[in-house]
């Protein structure tokens, strides 16, 4: 795992023909161990993609190869048709377990994070920046809360900040590790309806997810991933039995019914109590 | 004399009490803005090590120049930056745990300071001035020279305090922004050891860490923004700096520890009394129910 430095933080200009993201042959290997092996799938401008595979699977090491944070060991993303390396539009939205909620800032200045990639070094936040925030806490319903400190948000809040730090960042590919789990049905269908926004502007994203029919039902493309890629496409496709098999093993029971098929899964996700 | 503005006017006299109060004001501000970063990322152990890790370097000036302070100075702060960034250097790429890893290098250094202050005769009183400072012996030079690094140290922590922030809050997002996250990693500790050298005639190797943390640490509890938390640490440190001394004139007690003595007075203050996270009120909070659950708990 070794942390990417990178100097100067120019954007480079978007192949408008290309996918927005293409990831080639990617590998990547902890302490001996393959984490991911030989994943290739791309992306167009304006998918979302959910990434369901049980724990361990790569999903969030998947991601963070995307995102710049971890070097594969081989193969290669390639962000809008350039290498990875100069984009400053992908967003990693984290897991809330990943953050310090006790860091004195509110979720104003968690969101003006985002801008720090456009205002460029050793500047302050203008007036077009704070309005670029306000408008994005708008669309994530979270105006009334932005002098809140971070701690005091609950888990759905907390993730729709996170989208909001990703959107003044003016990403166009977002990547959210795990974000509905842990929350109650209420606050996952609020950010599914803003995920459903985000479609609409034509961001690309990435979910990864535990929820299965959640997968299925609300996203147009999955993906079924346990270290190597095993199946991609419309959730009808991709979530067949032997394919489910594969993915899952012994942790996964399948019956038969007269309505169709009903899956049992016994791996219980991160975070969940 | 009995009044108090004669009180705080008396060791105005002294033009070394003076000096003494311009630098203990300084110090107290500088430390607390590095030492709001310090807190929060956790690295309290790393400005320690980086304070008692200097010793070898001063022990070197020291007998070099025959104890001439401007030569002292410059052997700290040539020795707080390469420890800083050697210590960056082991904390990325240790085959050891980080915290292992400096607890040698700073004990093995520490003690190569001690070894080399020892073999002058009068070692006991010039490694007492090292090991817990002498603010009332500082000079107009060392003063110009604490103004000059202390404003470098500000002006840096102030140009840099978005980019600052977002390392120490979430280094993903600085890896996806494409910001220099390794590059300002490295200058935060470079700021960390030019402090270490302006606090060092103040308080000493010894006692720096409270400097360094105690006032950010008190700020911490009662703020919730990073900016307020950086000037209240600031206006904790300053004001510690001067109560400490005036402490230490009329009570007669060592300057160093008395200025460290009102820091850590006041954070118990905060701990206690924070309207956010003090303890007294986190307890009033709760209700009856609540407290018998936590304390079955």
């Amino acid at each position: 795992m070794t942390p990417v430095i990178t100097l100067g933080s120019r954007h480079v200009h978007h192949q408008a023909e290309a996918p927005i993201l293409e990831v080639a042959g990617v590998t990547v290997a902890y302490n001996g161990h393959l984490a991911l092996e030989d994943v290739t799938f791309s992306l167009s401008a304006g998918e979302h993609l959910a990434v369901v595979g049980p724990n361990g699977a790569g999903k969030s090491t998947l991601f963070k190869v995307i995102a710049g944070v971890l070097r594969p060991a081989q193969g290669e993303v390639r962000i809008a048709g350039h290498h990875a390396g100069g984009h400053i539009c992908v967003a990693y939205v984290p897991q809330g377990n990943q953050v310090d909620w006790t860091f004195p800032v509110t979720v104003a200045d968690v969101v003006m994070m985002g801008r720090a990639g456009k205002i460029g070094l050793l500047r302050y936040p203008g007036r077009y920046d704070r309005e670029q925030v306000y408008r994005c806490l708008e669309t994530v319903g979270l105006v009334e809360l932005a002098n809140r400190q971070i701690e005091e948000l609950s888990g759905g809040e907390r993730q729709r900040m996170f989208i909001a730090r990703a959107l003044a960042q003016e990403a166009e590919l977002m990547l959210m590790d795990e974000p509905l789990t842990g929350l109650d049905v209420s606050a996952q269908e609020e950010l599914l309806r803003i995920i459903d926004e985000l479609r609409r502007r034509r961001v690309t994203v990435m979910v990864a997810t535990h929820d299965l029919n959640l997968a299925a039902t609300r996203f147009d493309q999955v993906m079924l991933l346990n270290r190597r890629l095993i199946g991609m496409g419309r959730p009808a496709e991709v979530f067949t039995a032997p394919l489910l098999q594969e993915a899952y093993g012994g942790h996964l029971r399948m019956v038969q019914t007269e309505e169709g098929m009903l899956v049992l899964s016994d791996t219980c996700c991160a975070g969940c109590s | 004399m009995d009044q108090w503005p004669g009180l705080l006017l008396a060791p105005l006299s002294y033009p070394f009490m003076v000096r003494g109060l311009l630098a203990a004001a300084m110090v107290g501000i500088v430390c607390a803005v590095s030492g709001t970063y310090v807190v929060l990322r956790g690295m309290a152990f790393l400005g320690d090590a980086v304070a008692h890790a200097i010793l070898p370097g001063v022990a070197v000036g020291y007998l070099l120049s025959g104890g001439e302070r401007g030569a002292i100075f410059w052997w700290a702060l040539g020795t707080a930056v390469l420890t800083a960034l050697g210590i960056g250097v082991v904390s990325q790429r240790a085959r050891v745990r980080e915290d292992t890893a400096i607890g040698i290098i700073f004990a093995g250094m520490f003690a190569l300071g001690i070894a080399l202050i020892s073999t002058v005769r009068s070692y006991a009183v010039d490694l007492a001035h090292f090991l817990f400072g002498n603010v009332l012996g500082i000079s107009e030079r060392d003063l110009w020279l604490t103004g000059v690094l202390g404003g470098v140290v500000l002006v840096t922590s102030l140009g840099l305090y978005k980019e600052f922030l977002i390392i120490s809050f979430d280094p993903i997002l600085a890896v996806t922004l494409r910001l220099p996250s390794g590059l300002l990693y490295y200058l935060l500790l470079v700021l960390i050891a030019l402090t270490t050298v302006v606090a060092l005639q103040a308080v000493g190797v010894a006692l720096m860490v409270a400097m360094l943390v105690t006032p950010a640490a008190t700020a911490y509890l009662l703020s919730k923004r990073l900016p307020t938390m950086m000037a209240l640490a600031a206006l904790i440190g300053a004001s510690s700096g001067v109560t400490g001394l005036y402490l230490s004139y009329y009570i007669n007690i060592a300057s160093g520890a008395a200025i460290v003595l009102v820091c850590t007075a006041l954070f118990l203050l905060a701990l206690l009394f924070s309207p956010r996270r003090g303890l007294l009120w986190a307890w009033v909070s709760r209700t009856p129910g609540e407290r018998s659950l936590r304390n079955r708990a």
